[in-house]
């Protein structure tokens, strides 16, 4: 069984400074973490493995300081660790980020399974995964809340898609994404730390992929343009109830019934 | 004077809604009857004749003034997290609540301290000392605590290991005595040989003594870097056993845990908390704080090492946030865990040597077993307090429940002195160990305790029938 999994070091502020000029994330900050959604993806491949034997290869786009997020992964059980890092990755939006890790996925000749986290904490898009089976032309389950059977031929998975619950199974290759929560991902292994101090993490660049349409690439194969970032008001009506306790929890209920809440 | 004490009338009532406000004061059935007791309702649970919220140490000094003339007696209640059964009305009366007096002074920044009124809740003060680079460290689990009911019990915590308990952060107090005079004791000051230490007599009396109004805390230098080690082992003995070789290590740990997968199980099971560490039979938690990250990666690789040279299986690595609280939310999670797990708990707060830990666990679980109970050792192995939790089966009688746990209560007290420990390590004495603190410290030492209880309240007003009981 090969798997794939793709991550992301993103800032650890939740405080995602903007470039004015281009609407682009700033990434310079030395403060960065692994993408929490992330560390449930490496988890889920990680237990996969323990059950069909296999590799898990941890991949990312992004500059060398991501080595320190791919080090840790080492510590946690990935067997290997590669970064597509390249000045003409920069600036890309979901479309070329998706189509560099895919480029990236064929480069290591595929996987039967490829696994994300849901989203980013700073993009928070949720679209790079899908995207990346599209690409590839090969099927995914996105927002997959548990794993409810996985073999050498298929895994099966639920998804909760917010109106909806689906099951569903699909063939290798495939692709997930998965939703925070489905599991805790297991801590940093000291031993693991020792034994892979001396493992370098691999690094590809734009000359090391099959297509070398540079206009795919970074900026200029980015069709998105972010006209304006801005947190969403605060809402500021609130809603009192009157009334004794019994009243007021009645009062509450047929509330949260009549916003569909429960 | 003292019992029997004099029951409420109308009169009463009128002097202290006269010396407070009327919307401040309930009487009789209108008192919720969560003021009966505090967080453990088998420990005590009596109603309040009068229920006051007072706003200034001169509306205490009026009501314990005339409770003391009257023989009324008064119970202080903050947030009614006790869990030793110290905030009811055992003998009827006023229950005082100190909750509206919360104010947060600005802090001192030249002295380093911050003064406060009791009702301040802790994580508040927490969070105003750290918006300043700051930090309190006490740190009992209950964050919704007041600072008046942490310093009156002398809340201890996880990270009593490095930092020390409530009382080693308190500079003075502010309080009410029961004739209602009002006195300070010690003042900003870092020493004091001023005659005899009677704030450090007052930190840990639980509310039987005066009423404090007003408290000077210490605070210290935030630390930069924190960092959460898991060290699975194959047995609670050589978790146990990893404790002393920890605290020999070079660097102070800020909190050693140790849980049991037994106990990690039941936690997942009821509040669906997987630790993130499957191997092992028994965990040990060991916390680094530190001011340098070089520091902190010292600390931890020394620890590391120390475990795997000790038969640890492994030392996992909690070094971001969200690590660190995927570990400590099942810590956090025990008492929730076993809650649902059982349908009644008991609890034994003793506190042992650090070198007798092992030994106090081996043979608690042996008499528990030989009483038929389910018991559930854990806690905070960096200072000798263990948690020794009982749970109920589900096929027990209400009768063979409570004389399992008398008995079982009985010998772990004798089995913790015998080792040298003591009774309460944390939770205090309150009304729910009284019956086992005579037989503890010995009657010489209860003659103490009483002169002391006089020396302060002669005429027995202040939270009567707690720690010691003159009504036998």
């Amino acid at each position: 069984m090969k798997i794939i999994v793709c991550m992301k070091q993103v800032p650890a502020t939740s405080q995602v400074e903007i470039d004015p000029e281009t609407g682009a994330m700033k990434r310079l900050s030395s403060n960065t973490r692994t993408n929490p959604y992330d560390l449930f993806a490496l988890e889920t491949a990680l237990q996969i493995r323990e059950k069909l034997g296999g590799t898990v290869t941890v991949l990312t786009m992004g500059p060398s300081q991501a080595e320190i997020m791919m080090k840790d992964t080492y510590t946690m059980g990935a067997d290997d660790a590669v970064i597509l890092s390249d000045k003409k990755f920069a600036g890309s939006d979901v479309l070329a980020t998706s189509y560099t890790l895919a480029q990236g996925i064929r480069v290591l000749k595929g996987a039967d399974l490829i696994l994300c986290g849901r989203q980013t904490t700073d993009g928070d898009t949720a679209q790079v995964g899908p995207a990346i089976a599209e690409h590839m032309g090969i099927p995914h389950c996105a927002w997959v809340s548990e794993i409810l059977d996985v073999t050498k031929d298929a895994i099966t998975v639920r998804q909760n898609l917010e109106a909806v619950t689906q099951v569903s199974e699909m063939h290798y290759p495939c692709l997930i994404t998965v939703d925070k929560d489905m599991c805790v991902p297991r801590l940093p292994s000291y031993i693991l730390k020792k034994k892979t101090a001396d493992r370098p993490v691999k690094y590809l660049t734009f000359d090391d992929l099959p297509d070398q349409n540079l206009s795919r690439y970074g900026l200029t194969g980015s069709p998105t343009s972010v006209a304006r970032m801005f947190a969403p008001p605060a809402k500021d009506s609130q809603v009192y109830l009157q009334g004794n306790a019994e009243e007021k929890a009645n009062q509450l209920f047929q509330t949260l019934l009549s916003k569909k809440i429960i | 004077m003292a019992f029997p004490y004099k029951k409420m009338d109308e009169a009463d009532f009128d002097f202290i809604r006269s010396a407070t406000s009327p919307d401040r004061v309930n009487v009789g059935a209108e008192i919720a009857s969560e003021y009966y007791h505090d967080e453990m309702p088998n420990y005590g649970t009596f109603p309040p004749e009068l229920y006051v919220e007072v706003e200034s140490k001169e509306e205490i000094s009026k009501i314990m003034a005339y409770c003391n003339e009257n023989n009324i007696p008064v119970v202080i209640r903050g947030a009614g997290t006790g869990l030793a059964g110290g905030a009811n009305c055992k003998y009827g009366g006023v229950m005082l609540s100190i909750m509206r007096m919360n104010k947060i002074y600005p802090i001192d920044h030249k002295n380093q301290t911050i003064t406060v009124q009791p009702g301040a809740l802790l994580l508040d003060i927490q969070a105003a000392v750290s918006a300043e680079g700051l930090f309190y460290p006490p740190d009992p689990g209950e964050k919704t605590a007041t600072i008046g009911g942490n310093v009156i019990t002398n809340a201890g915590g996880m990270k009593a290991v490095r930092y020390g308990l409530t009382r080693d952060f308190v500079r003075c107090i502010e309080a009410v005595l029961p004739d209602g005079s009002i006195e300070r004791f010690s003042s900003n000051v870092v020493k004091n040989t001023t005659g005899y230490d009677i704030k450090d007599l007052v930190i840990g009396s639980e509310g039987t003594l005066c009423v404090v109004t007003e408290i000077t805390l210490k605070l210290l230098p935030a630390p930069n870097c924190t960092c959460t080690l898991v060290m699975p082992f194959n047995s609670l003995e050589e978790c146990a056993d990893m404790v002393p070789k920890v605290l020999e290590l070079p660097f102070v740990p800020t909190a050693i845990e140790f849980l049991e997968r037994e106990l990690i199980d039941i936690v997942e099971r009821n509040l669906k908390k997987p630790l993130p560490v499957s191997e092992g039979e028994a965990v040990l938690i060991v916390m680094y704080d530190a001011s340098s990250q070089q520091e902190l990666d010292s600390a931890v690789e020394a620890a590391a090492e120390a475990a795997l040279a000790n038969g640890a299986i492994d030392c996992c690595i909690a070094d971001t946030p969200e690590r660190a609280a995927s570990v400590w939310g099942v810590r956090g999670g025990i008492l929730e865990g076993m809650k649902a797990d059982s349908i009644s708990q008991e609890e034994c707060d003793v506190v042992v040597p650090r070198s007798c830990i092992a030994q106090y666990v081996k043979d608690a679980k042996r008499i528990a077993s030989s009483l038929g109970l389910r018991v559930e050792p854990c806690g905070h192995c960096g200072d000798g307090n263990i948690h020794t939790e009982m749970l109920r089966g589900n096929d027990m009688t209400d009768e063979e429940w409570e004389s399992a746990t008398g008995e079982c209560l009985k010998q772990l007290y004798a089995l913790s002195k015998q080792l040298g420990g003591q009774l309460s390590g944390e939770h205090g004495i309150g009304n729910g160990r009284i019956e086992y603190l005579k037989e503890f410290v010995g009657p010489r030492m209860i003659k103490l305790y009483k002169a002391i209880k006089l020396a302060f309240d002669e005429n027995l007003i202040l939270n009567p029938g707690k720690i010691i009981e003159f009504n036998e």
